[in-house]
């Protein structure tokens, strides 16, 4: 692009002022739309920054909340985020690669396949909340799951699966068809292919797109509100059948439901949970360009 | 007998790889079928009257539906009012106009807005914003539909920087060459050739965007009010208002099982996930000229 624009550059000389006049007038309007859109951003992580750093310490990440979550720490909601995060993966992952590997390797290209699309689109467009009533009638009550990790993640899972799919799916396809060739040649399997030549090469990718699933079930609230978020609990969750706290959660909670609740605790809370999700985004660029630096073809 | 057991391998992993790839079909169905076990019962136990009716007050049996879908069609509105022009705007500089560097800063700061989850949003929406905003227009309070419409938009913004951004280097170079040799300025170049050919991916983009914005919830919930008023005119969005998802995400947690007011939430469930559906069908029916940019979509 920039070689054009210095091509363009050079043809506009020639051409009349008030063209120019006008695309620069347009140009610096376009410069000043995309800074607005990314200042709001700026200001946010930032102001949550500038406030929260302050909160953070030994104590807070890890002590239970006390004197009606007014004091102390926020552990068991941190805790319970890996928890509902890991599950989920438990779920989403297998499924999802198994399902990105069917469409970009197996599928023909029929009219099955496009109905497989288009159910993968809505199933990313369905509202969150939506999910969340569907985890309550599925998990909750039709297995008799009750609120607890388990629904939760399941809930999550589904969620998160056309993300993963489709971040695979990408992934997979950007493996040069000719190593598929060749394999296949030599006499594999159309699954030893896959297993050997194909995902080892696309792991970065599907990497990449497990990360970005994860950043997406651990900031989610809506989901987990009916099916295992927890308001408070003085105990730690047993087992996956237990309902759990949760970041995104337990920051609503604090920030809507607990009257006379420290401003510091609040944006202590919103920081963690933004360090855990940009976190997982930064991995998630890092592998991705550090693959495509160490690529060979 | 070793050969064919790698055979029966083979068979069985395929299989399994199938059934994955037909799951997305099946979770989008059983999806609607639990939605409609739990909601349909509705339509026995409240009147038509009564559930299209203007009040919204499930203590005495009032379930009309109107200011719930008023509420939200008027945040998306909003929504998409802030998220059009700046989604596409950054969306045109990134693809068209921004040299390598700006692209580069750029970008990963769309997928940071990508990330935030809303609730963080609405976190920063109810402490900082709300308050100024109540003193600056001089309302009895910031909690408002505009106030909704902002963040939502916002929240929109970054799907539709992707998908329009996509959409615009899928234009070929040739057209733009063809453009500019023709004695057209960059500035002309993009928005009489470069854009009308992407047209359709930026439909899509605008599509994907307002079902981003009528399914959002935390944030929504967060910093509009929440009273269930049938908006009357525009100035509503200058008071309090309530969404349809905020509904459900306020009231599920205290119904009882099976009770009218659970089926009604429900209910709404289902009115959500049918417009959700629309809305992807139609961007999807756009995207599929394209099918690279349908896998995009959703990365």
């Amino acid at each position: 692009m920039a070689t054009q624009q210095s091509l363009t550059t050079k043809r506009l000389v020639t051409g009349s002022s008030r063209r120019n006049g006008v695309q620069r007038l347009g140009f610096a309007f376009l410069t000043l739309i995309a800074v607005l859109t990314v200042l709001p951003i700026l200001f946010v992580v930032a102001y949550i920054f500038l406030q929260g750093f302050q909160t953070l310490s030994f104590e807070f990440l890890f002590a239970f909340p006390s004197n009606g979550m007014r004091s102390g720490g926020i552990w068991p909601a941190i805790l319970g985020t890996v928890y509902l995060t890991f599950f989920t993966t438990l779920f989403a992952v297998p499924v999802g690669i198994a399902a990105a590997i069917y469409l970009a390797e197996y599928a023909p290209d029929n009219n099955a396949t496009r109905v497989i699309r288009i159910a993968i689109i809505n199933l990313a467009g369905i509202p969150s909340i939506v999910y969340g009533l569907f985890g309550l009638g599925i998990f909750v009550l039709f297995f008799s799951l009750g609120t607890s990790i388990l629904s939760a993640s399941l809930t999550l899972a589904i969620m998160t699966l056309p993300v993963v799919i489709s971040t695979t799916e990408e992934a997979l396809r950007s493996v040069p068809q000719e190593f598929r060739v060749v394999s296949i040649s030599l006499g594999a399997t159309k699954w030893q292919t896959v297993q050997r030549i194909v995902l080892p090469q696309s792991l970065p990718g599907i990497l990449t797109g497990v990360i970005l699933g994860l950043e997406r079930a651990a900031g989610e609230t809506a989901p987990i509100l009916f099916t295992g978020a927890a308001f408070y609990l003085p105990t730690l969750p047993g087992s996956p059948l237990d309902a759990t706290m949760a970041l995104p959660y337990h920051l609503y909670v604090i920030s809507t439901q607990v009257p006379g609740m420290p401003v510091g605790i609040q944006y202590g809370t919103a920081l963690v949970l933004l360090i855990l999700v940009l976190g997982l985004n930064l991995l998630a660029t890092i592998i991705r360009s550090r693959a495509r630096a160490r690529r060979q073809w | 007998m070793k050969v064919s057991w790698r055979e029966w391998l083979e068979v069985l992993i395929t299989s399994i790889i199938k059934v994955s790839g037909y799951s997305a079909i099946l979770f989008v169905l059983v999806i609607f079928l639990f939605l409609m076990i739990e909601g349909l019962p509705t339509l026995g136990e409240v009147s038509l009257e009564n559930l299209f009716g203007r009040r919204w007050y499930p203590i005495e049996d009032y379930f009309g539906l109107l200011p719930l879908l008023g509420g939200s069609l008027l945040v998306t509105l909003g929504a998409i009012l802030v998220a059009v022009p700046f989604g596409l705007g950054t969306a045109i500089y990134i693809a068209e106009v921004a040299p390598r560097w700006a692209r580069e800063v750029l970008k990963p700061f769309v997928e940071i807005m990508a990330g935030v989850p809303s609730v963080v949003l609405g976190f920063i929406g109810i402490l900082v914003f709300v308050p100024r905003l109540r003193v600056l227009l001089d309302l009895p309070t910031g909690l408002t539909g505009f106030t909704g419409a902002l963040l939502l938009g916002f929240l929109s913004i970054p799907t539709i920087v992707s998908v329009a951004e996509d959409a615009l280097d899928a234009v070929p170079r040739s057209y733009r060459d063809a453009a500019l040799a023709l004695g057209a300025t960059q500035w002309q170049t993009i928005w009489r050739v470069t854009l009308p050919a992407a047209r359709s991916g930026v439909i899509t983009a605008v599509m994907l965007g307002l079902g981003r914005a009528i399914g959002e919830t935390m944030a929504v919930m967060m910093v509009t009010g929440n009273a269930p008023v049938v908006p009357g005119s525009p100035l509503a969005l200058f008071a309090p208002l309530r969404t349809m998802t905020a509904t459900i995400a306020a009231e599920m947690g205290e119904v009882a099982t099976g009770s009218t007011h659970y089926h009604v939430l429900f209910f709404v469930g289902i009115v959500l996930f049918l417009i959700s559906l629309v809305v992807n069908i139609t961007a999807s029916a756009v995207v599929f000229r394209q099918r690279k940019r349908a896998e995009r979509i959703l990365s």
